[in-house]
């Protein structure tokens, strides 16, 4: 409380330099946010259900991250232009394992519920269940303790901004954020796997007659989705380390992310993301750091109470 | 022949809604299925468009056996369904809808849609609306483009006059002509039986899930049965 007033009392400056340098660490954070809600959302939109082992999927990518950075980088220092390399195959490593995890979660825990027309509770503690099973086998594989992965020439401050340093991390999930929404969203406005996501997401039953493959649909729309939340966990973990639990409090916030900005609604996501790191991490000029959290699912809960429908809407399977 | 059905039964559950029906549509023919609430029209074209699979009993498409056949690849196969309530992709603009209707075809399909909006010249005028937004008649204009886009031999409507002004029926009805005209085949289901007598060649008429009796469209127009049942005392010959 009193660090506002503090920081105005003569000492604008430094004030300036920490609002700069949280305002990009919040913005980092919201792409991160924002690439694994669009996962959330895009499920909803051709289910109706939240897919709550979606912290896992997140989590997989994370671990595939560790054990190629591990197996590329070893203990030796990499250059700056391995650097972007690594990144690049980290991120395909990651989504890849994602996309995995998905398709397998998708098999496994809700195509057969979708088979015999379960009710919407039986998924969602399918999903629990799974979400349960696989956190759990990652800490008995993994062991239960964060691993920091060994890291590629990502603390170099690249450019400043008023002052506040911009790290290379930072560079890294600004340009793999924007490049990875931006394509997602050309491809579900434009593509025709776009137009069938969006169709079984208005209609599942109407896409069919005119030729669409909900099944298949379905399949591709938990791969895309897994990809950049797997994506985002490797890029996550490679600031903050890996641990079987390392879901858990991201994916709940992308999940915030997903409702502020209206569940289904994939733009909404991407803003929900974006606006709710900044929110987040800006809030630590107003409040102690260890309210974050609080400050997150304070917004989730004013959401569900005032505007359960988020920011944009519910506009399902609209594009643009 | 071009749709043989030989014995159909449909179940939901414990429920039969069709009970062994059998019945067959010409090529180039306007075939109507009449029938009361509830009497099974809508599950007879569900059946037809692979959304419900019969459980006992075939059906042959121009010879082809195509009783369990999927949902989704009945549009490549010349059948388009025009769905009851018309179902138009709410939140895609009527262009996106039409293209829908293309969903299957991998040739160029922009001439067909140059040609939906001359036959539908409201259509035109609301090309970037969203289905949402368009009237119940205009839904069902862009339905039936919707269908015609993936070049149907045989094109199923359920009730296509449902809910719209006596004017806009009139001109539904006509276009439905033409498209007979133009070499697709029609089976139309209705509650509307006497306008629906007059479009077509030949009818069926449905009771609990069972074809009591099926004539020309003319014969049934003078049926006692029927004019009794479904046209009431205000349609003469
Ligand atoms: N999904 C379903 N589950 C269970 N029973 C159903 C289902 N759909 C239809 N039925 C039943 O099957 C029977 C036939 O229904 P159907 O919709 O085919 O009738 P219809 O002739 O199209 O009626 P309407 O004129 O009201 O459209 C009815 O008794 C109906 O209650
Ligand atoms: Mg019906």
């Amino acid at each position: 409380m009193g660090a506002f007033g503090h920081y105005l009392s003569g000492h604008f400056a430094t004030f300036r330099l920490e609002f700069w340098s949280l305002f990009v660490g919040g913005v980092a954070n919201g792409f991160l946010y924002g690439m694994i809600a669009v996962g959330y959302t895009l499920v909803y939109g051709v289910l109706r259900l939240i897919n709550f082992a979606h912290s896992e999927i997140f989590m997989s990518g994370g671990f595939a991250g560790y054990f190629v950075m591990k197996a590329l980088i070893g203990n030796s220092v990499p250059s700056g232009a391995a650097t972007v390399f690594l990144i690049i195959v980290g991120i395909v490593v990651g989504g890849t394992a994602g996309a995995l995890v998905a398709t397998l979660l998708e098999r496994v825990a809700y195509r057969p519920l979708r088979r015999r027309n379960a009710p919407k509770l039986a998924y969602l503690i399918s999903a629990i269940g799974a979400s349960y099973f696989l956190f759990n086998l990652a800490g008995k594989e993994f062991g239960r303790y964060s691993i920091s992965m060994p890291q590629p020439y990502i603390n170099h401050p690249v450019f400043h901004i008023f002052g506040a340093a911009v790290q290379l991390y930072y560079v890294v999930i600004f340009i793999a954020g924007v490049v990875m929404l931006f394509a997602l969203d050309r491809v579900v406005a434009t593509t025709k796997l776009g137009r069938s996501i969006r169709a079984v997401a208005q209609d599942a039953e109407t896409a069919s007659l005119m030729g669409v493959n909900i099944d298949r649909t379905i399949a591709l729309t938990f791969i895309v989705g897994g990809a950049l939340g797997g994506a985002a966990g490797f890029l996550f973990g490679l600031g903050t380390g890996v641990v079987y639990t390392m879901g858990f409090v991201p994916a709940l916030k992308a999940f915030t992310a997903a409702v502020l900005g209206g569940i289904g609604n994939l733009r909404g996501a991407m803003i929900g993301g974006l606006l709710l790191g900044v929110v987040e991490s800006l809030s630590v000029v107003f409040v102690q750091a260890a309210y974050i959290d609080v400050i997150a699912f304070g917004i989730l809960v004013a959401v569900l109470l005032f505007r359960p429908t988020g920011i944009l809407g519910e506009r399902l399977g609209r594009a643009a | 022949m071009m749709l043989d059905v030989q014995e159909a039964t449909v179940r939901y559950g414990a429920i039969t809604a069709l009970h062994g029906i059998s019945f067959q549509i010409n090529e180039g023919e306007i075939v109507t299925l009449l029938g009361a609430n509830g009497a099974g029209k809508t599950t007879t074209l569900r059946m037809l468009s692979g959304l419900h699979a019969p459980s006992s009993g075939a059906i042959f498409f121009e010879g082809a056996d195509i009783t369990n056949v999927k949902a989704h690849d009945f549009s490549a196969m010349g059948i388009s369904h025009v769905p009851e309530g018309r179902r138009i992709f709410p939140q895609m603009t009527v262009e996106e809808n039409l293209e829908m209707g293309a969903f299957k075809r991998s040739s160029a399909y922009h001439d067909d849609m140059s040609r939906m909006y001359e036959t539908f010249p409201i259509l035109k005028d609301r090309r970037k609306q969203l289905g949402a937004n368009l009237s119940g008649g205009e839904q069902q204009m862009l339905a039936i483009a919707r269908a015609l886009m993936a070049q149907p031999r045989l094109l199923l409507l359920d009730e296509p006059s449902m809910g719209l002004a006596p004017m806009i029926v009139e001109t539904i009805f006509r276009i439905i002509a033409d498209i007979r005209k133009q070499g697709t085949t029609v089976f139309v289901v209705e509650q509307n039986a006497a306008q629906a007598l007059r479009l077509a060649d030949r009818g069926y008429v449905m009771e609990n899930g069972r074809i009591v009796f099926s004539d020309t469209a003319q014969n049934l127009l003078h049926d006692e049965r029927v004019r009794a049942v479904y046209l009431g005392e205000s349609v003469e010959s």
